[in-house]
This record gives structure tokens, sequence and C-alpha cells, in this order.
């Protein structure tokens, strides 16, 4: 696997955040259009997860958020992240990161207080889960950069889609 | 605007640090996502080079700051020359892993010089359509350089070109950089050491 320095990726992102934000000048637009990035990105990165990792499909949803947290992680973001606080019916759960290599270098002024900086992350993975039929819905709880103690995302699982193959040719 | 609210903040963090390395495919990921953004607000590939000099150029400035204390402690070129040998080498080692292939001053302007390099990393991924040509989206690399350069005080106008190689089928990546006037009245000011 070729690698490079994560710090450009980190100063590249924060590069694009910057001109997200003098783009848009909302804080809400900017947050959307990362998702929307991230959405789009999660749906080409499944296929280089699936590739690489080797993995077998996941009998239930515990597994595919183990699976986010240990695997994906540490393959796109050489990171990985813990996977707490299940609700009971076992629909969602939070990833909380223990580092974030988007946020280092980064500090939020007080005027972008509603930013969600690493947002993009909560696209990639509803735009990843989207291609292996799991309708999901992520979002970041808790985020180091405005202060709080850690940064947890609260993934929960909407659906899964019904699997629609073609089975004109061999009825 | 850009006090620390929190105590410890990011400002009095270390610069040394262990390198992390990450996954190249996740940088080009993001990076595509740029460049479609990008594409999607303007008309020409011009324009769409400009966008990409922008947001390179945030990262320019950042890096030339974060290398002069991390690498050089804290020292800062005055010299074009060594301004240039400081792109050439220790950002280009930053970025690539490697100092750039060639660095040249153009014959027909004492202005104008040229870093040239191959195989960048932020282009492996991509494929230029037959219809956009001459696009070279190093432009983000240039964005870099001409960051750096600024912040060092050499504000200059950098652009990538895609320049053929006599006998080899991959053209090579050049950056044209060409320094503001004041930039060559400062240096023949300067006493030459």
């Amino acid at each position: 696997m070729e690698t490079i320095n994560a710090e450009i990726l980190t100063l590249t992102y924060g590069s694009i955040v910057r001109q997200l934000i003098s783009d848009y000048e909302d804080v809400d637009e900017v947050n959307k259009q990362l998702e929307k990035m991230g959405y789009n990105i999660g749906q080409r990165l499944i296929d280089e997860y699936l590739a690489r990792s080797k993995t077998t499909s996941c009998s239930d949803f515990k597994e595919v958020a183990e699976r986010i947290a240990h695997v994906g992680f540490r393959m796109f973001l050489n990171t990985s992240a813990r996977v707490a606080a299940w609700a009971p019916d076992g629909r969602s759960c939070s990833l909380i990161l223990e580092d974030n290599p988007l946020t280092d270098f980064v500090e939020l002024p007080e005027q972008l207080r509603g930013l969600s900086y690493s947002n993009i992350l909560c696209g990639v993975i509803r735009g990843a889960l989207e291609m292996v039929n799991i309708d999901a819905e992520c979002s970041f709880v808790r985020d180091s950069l405005r202060g709080d103690d850690a940064t947890e995302l609260r993934l929960t699982f909407v659906a899964a889609a019904p699997e629609a193959y073609p089975y004109k040719d061999d009825d | 605007m850009f006090s620390s609210r929190t105590q410890g903040g990011v400002v009095d963090r270390s610069l040394v640090r262990p390198r992390v390395e990450v996954n190249l495919s996740t940088f080009s990921y993001l990076f595509s996502e740029l460049i479609q953004y990008c594409q999607a607000r303007v008309s020409n590939i011009g324009e769409l080079e400009r966008r990409l000099d922008i947001v390179g150029f945030g990262v320019g400035v950042r890096l030339l700051e974060l290398l002069s204390y991390r690498e050089r402690s804290s020292r800062r070129d005055l010299k074009l020359l060594d301004a240039l040998r400081f792109v050439h080498t220790t950002l280009w080692r930053y970025l690539f892993g490697r100092p750039a292939k060639d660095l040249e001053q153009s014959n027909n302007a004492e202005d104008e010089y040229m870093i040239s390099d191959v195989d960048l990393f932020i282009t492996k991924y991509i494929s230029v359509p037959k219809e956009m040509g001459h696009l070279n989206c190093a432009a983000f690399v240039a964005g870099i350089v001409r960051g750096a350069l600024d912040g060092a005080g050499f504000p200059s106008r950098v652009t990538a070109h895609n320049v053929a190689v006599p006998g080899q089928s991959q053209a090579k990546t050049t950056l044209l950089i060409k320094f503001d006037a004041l930039v060559l009245q400062r240096e023949q000011r300067l006493p030459s050491s």
C-alpha cells in the first residue's frame, strides 16, 4: 500500500474546509457540503475496503460497527475508533475517535462554533454503507475541536435495503 | 479571534512528532472531490487551475512555517536562490520523499525559474480527458510553492505545465516560477555573500 505523510492530508483538508467557508459563508451549508463530499468518497472507497480487507460479509450491525472502527479507520486514516454506548435495541452506537488526524494543527475560532469540522467522515461512512445495502445515519455528537473531551460519532442503523437481484435470466 | 479557548491548545503542542503515514488513496479521494467541487464552479480550465492553486496556497503558507520551525531550526532564507533551494529540497522532500529532479533558471528571463519532476503522487490517479487538454492538477502543487514563497517574502506567480520529455512517454510536470519585480530589486540591494 502506497502511503503519504498524514500531515499533507491534514493540511489539504484544512485548506478545503477554509475554501468552503469562504464560498458558502454559512456554517450549515459547509457542514452539508462536507457531508456530501464524504458521501461521494464513501461510495468509491468501499470498493477498496472490500478488496483490501478480504473480509466476509457482516452478520449483524454490531459487526459492521466494529469493522468500521477497527478495519476501516485503520486502513484509510491510520487510526482506530472505539465502539461504545450501544442502544439497547442494538440499532445505534458511538464511534469514539481517540485520535483524529484531520484535526491536527486545527483550532476553531469562536464564530465557527457550529462547524462540524470533520463532517466529511459522517458522509464517508454513510456513503460506504449505502453501497453494501445498509441505510445508516451518522453525525457528530462530541468534537474535541469544540472543547469536548472526546470526539464521538453517532452511528444509527435505519434499514437494510432489500437486495434486488435481476433474477430474470434463470427463473 | 485566534485566542486559544482551551488550555493546552494547538500552539502548545510540540511540532516535533513521529511521522505518521496515511493511505495515498485517502488523499486521492479527497483531492478528487476538491477537483469536482472546483470544476462545478468554473467555466474554463484556467479558472479551475486558479482555484486549485488557491487551495494549495493555504497549504504552502502553513508548510513554510511548519518546516522552518521543524527542519531548519527557525531559520528563514533571505536570498532568492536559497528560497528556491528550500522549495526544491526541503519542501519537495517533505511532500514527495525526494528532492525535485531539476531546478533551473529560464534562458530568456532572469526572474523566471523552473522546478520539474515526474510522478507526483498528487496526480497519480488522475487521467485528464482529451477535451481538457493541458489541464494539470499539479496546479495544486504550484499553489503550495507559491504559498511557501509568498510566506517567505518572495511573492511570485507559479504555474504548472506538462512538458513532453523526448524519448519518454510520460510528460514531466514543470512549475514555472516568475518572481515579482520587487523581489529582484531587493535581491540586487542585498550584499552578495
